[in-house]
């Protein structure tokens, strides 16, 4: 398809400027990759990286500034003229169709009428040949966050592009499919495919791209070859100051009376696509963080549920908090007592998008915060003051005063999130996804702030799929794998690849049964 | 007997599985029309005039598909381009259609109009029972059938139809992709103007070829709740309508048989059965979600 020599380079965008309102979200940003090159662009949340990208895929026009694709000026008036030069995207905040099929869902997206059969032939061809399990018939709506991604993924790469933006696509993939995705990416390189990868783990880029442009507020602040760099180097150039490191606690932890408590509990899937919990029990003690490891879809949204109370398990002292049985009672009465719940889906779930902040601190803490009533009334100005302490101690980072919780970004809203639980000094709280998609500066700041109250004598449950990050700030790890858990190890005794294996479902009895 | 019941719940099931039918292509699309009522009566007043003017009910026919498009221009103008309340607009349709009709329609009410003629195949049409049934129907009949056909087709079977579940599903996501989100919709409802307009054409072209003022009597509103009954889905669309015409038509047989059902009650039926499926839906998350298109009601305003 390609005539005559490959151009020197295959995208250059000069000067690329786009504003909103007074806001220079990006400033003259130059960006050059070449074919077959794999080229991160780093930068913090709200360093522009996203409006950057959303004018390369038409999703948005620049003001000024211009766009030259192999060799010629061109303008991208929509997402379908970028599909059709060759430019494919990988999107962050889903695309995805709930209601339709995997199938259908990579259909809608591909030019042309190719019939769903062969779709599902084509689906089933990439997914084996790049390691992304999927079920052409399922329905999006029962599928994990990492399925979705999968989707996404896969949707991408059977649009046979030349340009592959990439935004962070590792967040929710194991250690073993990261390894596997960058087999396939680097393979993509090979056969002289692009990719824009656009990540906040650092040691990732580090491994996997060969050049970096790195944006601070909108500018370009400088090239480097990731390589030569160190991690703490490049995250310097990226935030412009020394990023806050994140200080483990290390004291003992009395584990005579656990906070929390689950004995053997056993429940259906939420839905047919779901995952059933089998036989599963925990102690949490004050004083320390445990984390649970494990790939999306495997249970975790189940143990969430009965340990928050969105779904009631079999019998009332199945679930123990603070010595009481209350397997029965509802997520207000567990709150009343102490506990939070952080939900992974942020909007929708730990916060309802189109209300504001302040109304979303009501929502969850008007029952255990006397000071947000007065009388039968909410006390809104209490709310709002509650929601600058909130913005104050957890640095979110907002538009306006009290903007919709859905005008945050994911990083920022997160922040807010954790910042309105952790601040109401619970005994037990238990985190989802604590850091999904967030950025390196936010995450720090999150995972601090969980230290914090487990220093202080909370006991803290973290419920994650990002290795790097349980191994950073917890104590104890078990792995979740088909709706069952693993024993608890210290961190100190176990490894990446030891809790790889346990997450893809081998654990040590299994091998003991087996002998 | 029987031949003549069921020759009477074709006549009033088929303007309900018109309006719905086109219905469920608007709410497919994302959007809820509340002005069906409106564009139905629209309908009826344009197919009695198309036949007044030219003496022909066929091009009747069409002229109220054009008065039930018109009107449905003005509500896609409103909620697609100016992005106002669907919920507000649809009733305001409603209000504004059953006033123009009285408006344009005055001067002929009380006038008998030409019935449009029915099918009648030798042999065929002569059949005893199903003859006049199937074979012995006016155009409008075959059209709603076929229409049902089509639309199945056309939101399971076609790319366009894919993309336009999709944009019912979540339009934000299909924005992203690059779909031309409000173009569908403007076209989904103009679909749904024509087919309310056909709906109501039927009713004073060859229901009661007459026109009278309000002559819909509430068909709109039965129309936007089979939609819900059938759970947006035609075939349901198809044998809820049929279920919905069958209850008004018994309804009258059992008050000429001197059966005591309150006829209150029977006319509550279809609301009352929509009521009943809404509750088993929604006993189900996943049912729900996956049966309702979920960006429906909500405006759309593209970000750039």
């Amino acid at each position: 398809m390609m005539n005559g020599p490959a151009p020197e380079t295959l995208l250059s965008l000069r000067g690329l400027t786009k504003t909103f309102g007074t806001f220079k979200a990006n400033d003259s940003v130059d960006l050059e990759i070449r074919p077959g090159e794999i080229h991160a662009l780093l930068g913090e949340n709200g360093a522009g990286k996203s409006t950057l990208v959303k004018m390369l895929y038409g999703a948005l026009q620049p003001d000024a500034g211009t766009i030259v694709w192999r060799g010629e000026e061109v303008t991208v008036p929509n997402p379908a003229h970028a599909r059709h030069l060759g430019i494919g995207m990988v999107f962050q905040h889903f695309s995805l169709f709930e209601a339709l099929t995997v199938a259908e869902n990579i259909a809608v997206a591909l030019p042309g009428d190719i019939p769903l059969r062969k779709i599902a032939a084509d689906l089933e061809r990439v997914s084996k040949e790049y390691g992304l399990p999927l079920k052409a018939n399922a329905r999006v709506y029962d599928l994990s966050v990492g399925e979705r991604q999968r989707i996404e993924i896969v949707r991408c790469l059977l649009q046979q592009p030349d340009l592959i933006i990439m935004d962070e696509p590792t967040s929710v993939l194991t250690p073993q499919e990261v390894d596997q995705l960058f087999k396939v990416l680097r393979q993509l390189s090979s056969e002289g495919k692009a990719i824009l990868y656009i990540s906040h783990k650092l040691e990732e880029v580090r491994a996997l791209c060969e050049r970096a442009t790195i944006l601070r507020h909108g500018k370009r602040v400088g090239d480097c070859v990731p390589n030569a760099e160190t991690a703490a180097s490049i995250a310097r150039m990226m935030v412009g100051a020394d990023i806050h490191e994140v200080r483990p606690a290390r004291h003992d932890v009395d584990r005579s009376n656990p906070l929390l408590s689950l004995k053997g509990v056993t429940m259906d899937a939420r839905d047919t696509f779901g995952t059933a919990l089998k036989d599963v029990s925990l102690d949490l003690y004050a004083g320390e963080i445990a984390g649970i490891a494990g790939i999306a879809g495997n249970g975790q949204t189940e143990l969430f549920d009965v340990i928050s109370g969105e779904r009631l398990a079999g019998r009332p002292e199945q679930v123990m908090l603070l010595g009481r049985p209350i397997g029965h009672a509802d997520i207000s009465q567990r709150r009343a007592m102490g506990a939070v719940f952080i939900s992974e889906e942020r909007l929708g779930h730990a916060t309802v998008p189109t209300l504001t902040l302040s109304e979303n601190v009501i929502l969850t803490r008007y029952r255990v915060n006397s000071g947000l009533k007065s009388g039968p009334f909410l006390n809104r100005g209490k709310a709002k003051s509650l929601l600058e302490t909130i913005t104050a101690t957890l640095d979110v980072r907002k538009s306006a005063p009290d903007p919709a919780a859905q005008a945050l970004s994911g990083g920022n809203l997160q922040k807010f999130i954790i910042g309105r639980e952790v601040l109401e000094d619970p005994r037990v709280i238990v985190v989802n996804q604590p850091t999904w998609g967030v950025d390196a500066g936010s995450a720090a700041r999150i995972r601090q702030a969980l230290i914090d109250l487990a220093e202080s004598g909370a006991a803290v449950l973290v419920i994650s799929q990002d290795l790097d990050e349980l191994f950073e700030f917890t104590d104890r790890l078990a792995a979740i794998a088909e709706g069952r858990l693993s024993e608890f190890e210290p961190v100190a005794k176990t490894n990446r690849n030891a809790i790889g294996l346990k997450m893809s479902g081998i654990f040590a009895g299994d091998e003991e049964a087996a002998q | 007997m029987i031949e003549a019941i069921l020759l009477t719940i074709v006549t009033a099931s088929t303007p309900l599985l018109l309006a719905a039918i086109g219905e469920l292509v608007v709410e497919r699309s994302g959007v809820l029309n509340l002005g069906v009522e409106g564009m139905m009566v629209m309908g009826a007043v344009g197919g009695f005039l198309g036949m007044m003017w030219t003496g022909n009910p066929f091009i009747g026919a069409i002229v109220g598909i054009l008065f039930g498009m018109a009107l449905s221009a003005l509500f896609g103008f409103l909620v697609l381009s100016l992005a106002t309340n669907q919920y507000a607009t649809g009733l305001a349709l409603t209000i504004l259609g059953l006033g123009l009709s009285g408006l344009l329609g005055e001067a002929y009410v009380g006038r008998s109009a030409i019935r449009m003629p029915a099918l009648d195949i030798p042999v065929l049409t002569d059949l005893p029972i199903i003859g006049r049934l199937v074979f012995g129907q006016d155009l409008i009949f075959y059209v709603s059938i076929a229409l049902v056909i089509g639309v199945a087709w056309f939101l399971f079977s076609t790319k366009q139809g894919l993309t336009l579940r999709a944009i019912g599903d979540n339009h934000a996501s299909a924005h992203a992709l690059g779909i031309k989100v409000i173009r569908y919709r403007y076209l989904a409802v103009l679909f749904g103007g024509g087919c309310a307009g056909l709906a109501g054409a039927y009713l004073s072209l060859v229901y009661t070829p007459q026109w009278a003022e309000n002559m819909t009597a509430g068909r709109g509103w039965i129309a936007l709740a089979l939609v819900v009954f059938a759970s947006w889905r035609p075939a349901r669309v198809l044998a809820g309508a049929y279920l919905f015409g069958a209850v008004s038509i018994g309804q009258l047989h059992a008050q000429a048989l001197g059966i005591a059902i309150p006829s209150q009650l029977l006319t509550a039926l279809p609301y009352l059965a929509t009521i009943v499926v809404l509750v088993i839906i929604s006993q189900n998350r996943r049912l729900t979600m996956i049966n309702t298109p979920a960006s429906l009601g909500k405006s759309f305003v593209p970000d750039r």
